[in-house]
């Protein structure tokens, strides 16, 4: 038996960024592995019961991986507005927008989070494999605007807590009132003490916070939220159930979803971009010709009928014509099918047309379902 | 410790040899490294196996992996079990979770596989 998909830690490059948890993760024995430049917990337990704790339960996530971009000045609002598809100023101060970068092409450079901190300073989170040339990016964006891009990513730690029993675990921690914090909104407080920004923002599916504190002050809070959860059944997660979490919650990944050759209508995003907000921004002129003649691909859902897991990469087939990839994969753990995201010709991506997977040059039989595979049951909200 | 009458491969395979029938499997080591196995993808019965090479796949939640088989020989049975519960590789890897028998063709083939010591020094070496 070989196994190709994930290094060992031994073999792992040299100078890739550590978490301040690091140690923490070695200590409940996660297996690390490389992502986005920095070493990361891929699993403590097991993927698929930390997948059922998140979804049942809750799990706390180590993301310091990710980029923390503040930008402010009297013009943060309207820079960031030239700057990305959507339109931050419409944002009330307390409140958050999923948004993305483009290319003047239309194709995503990375898809962010931008919470509104106060009235023209703002807090850009982007994908870990991107931060850096996101932080460029922008930083020459904001030229000739008085704003300014001030790169926390190294100085920052972000823990998250997802799944429906997140906000009775961390209430008793925190001073901010989790019970007028709404979806995609961020306030200040303390978390176990430390001073934090507790953000009801989330990658899974779930209802859960993202909690962002000073860089070294990271542990406190992480062992704070475990010994806090116990009772809860509260277990720490790595990115593998990440990565099935927000696949059957039906989001894109940056580096399989979405790419430099994908524009954001592409990806059926379109609602994202504002082609009719005040100004201009990078990729309006081709991302309204996207808007007008209809994009090129479609992703779609697919659930698996026949037998085999489709994985990134595999061909997707129309009468046993090529029409598509697929661009994530697994056996959904909620589920407990094969489901898989996959880009198509748009006159194929109704649901319920049959389709098939390539696997291992067998085609494997599949229906295209709508996005997403699970959504949870809003009586737990 | 690994069990003393398996004879290995260093790709993690194990194959237990009663008379002319070999049953394969992998080893617990190589199930802990899969992580939760989803999806176990077998030769039918009557197929023939080559030593050494792919005669199928497993599959874990994240990853994807051939498995090899350690001798040549022709399928004479296939662990149906795992079609439903194929968290039996990781429950009981050199038990319930057996993947194949096959009708041993060359028994010298055995000779020529690491025994359970020499095993046990390949994982313990990573």
């Amino acid at each position: 038996m070989t196994e190709a998909v994930e290094p060992t830690e031994e073999a792992l490059p040299e100078q890739l960024h550590e978490t301040a948890l690091v140690d923490i993760h070695r200590g409940l024995g996660a297996r690390l592995i490389e992502f986005g430049g920095w070493l990361m917990p891929v699993q403590y337990a097991g993927i698929l019961e930390e997948h059922r704790a998140v979804r049942e339960r809750a799990g706390l996530f180590d993301l310091s991986h990710m980029g923390e971009l503040v930008v402010e000045g009297d013009d943060a609002g309207d820079a960031l507005a030239a700057a990305l598809v959507t339109d931050p100023r419409t944002l009330a101060v307390g409140r958050a927008q999923y948004s993305m970068i483009v290319a003047p092409d239309g194709g995503v450079i990375d898809d962010l989070i931008v919470y509104r901190l106060g009235p023209e300073r703002f807090l850009v989170v982007a994908n870990a494999g991107n931060a850096a040339v996101v932080s460029d990016e922008l930083a020459a964006r904001l030229s000739g605007w008085r704003a300014v891009l001030d790169d926390q990513s190294l100085a920052t730690s972000l823990v998250a807590i997802q799944g429906p029993r997140s906000a009775e675990v961390l209430a008793p921690l925190t001073d901010v009132d989790l019970t007028a914090l709404r979806y995609y909104a961020i306030a200040e407080g303390n978390v176990a003490g430390v001073p934090a920004h507790v953000a009801r923002t989330g990658y899974t599916g779930e209802d859960g916070f993202e909690i962002f504190v000073d860089w070294a002050r990271g542990p406190e809070v992480w062992e704070a939220l475990l010994a806090a959860g116990r009772e809860a059944g509260v277990a720490p997660v790595g990115l593998g159930a990440r990565d099935t979490l927000r696949l059957e919650a039906g989001m894109p990944l940056y580096g399989n979803e979405l790419d430099r050759q994908t524009n954001p209508f592409d990806a059926g995003l379109g609602r994202v971009v504002k082609l009719e907000k005040q100004g201009d921004f990078v990729g309006r002129e081709a991302l309204a010709r996207v808007a007008k003649d209809g994009p090129a691909k479609r992703l779609v859902g697919l659930r698996i009928t026949g037998r085999g897991i489709a994985r990134h990469g595999y061909p997707v087939l129309d009468d046993g014509e090529p029409t598509g990839v697929v661009t994530s994969g697994t056996h959904s753990p909620t589920l407990g099918v094969p489901i898989a995201m996959a880009y198509v010709a748009p006159d194929v991506g109704e649901p319920g047309t049959i389709l098939a997977v390539e696997v291992r040059e067998q085609p494997v039989s599949a229906e295209v379902v709508p996005l997403p595979f699970y959504k949870r049951d809003p009586s737990t909200r | 410790m690994v069990p003393g009458d398996l004879r290995y491969t260093k790709d993690h395979e194990w194959v237990r040899v009663e008379g002319d029938t070999a049953t394969i499997g992998v080893t617990d080591f190589a199930a802990g490294q899969l992580g939760d196995v989803v999806f176990v993808d077998l030769p039918a019965a009557g197929k023939t196996v080559e030593q050494f090479a792919t005669f199928g796949v497993v599959e874990s939640v994240k990853a994807v992996s051939d498995l090899y088989a350690p001798v040549s020989g022709e399928v004479v049975e296939v662990n149906s079990e795992l079609a439903g519960n194929p968290e039996l590789v990781n429950s009981d890897p050199f038990g319930a979770g057996w993947m194949i028998k096959v009708r041993l063709g060359d028994a010298g083939q055995v000779d020529g596989l690491l025994d359970p010591a020499g095993y046990e020094q390949l994982t313990a070496e990573g």
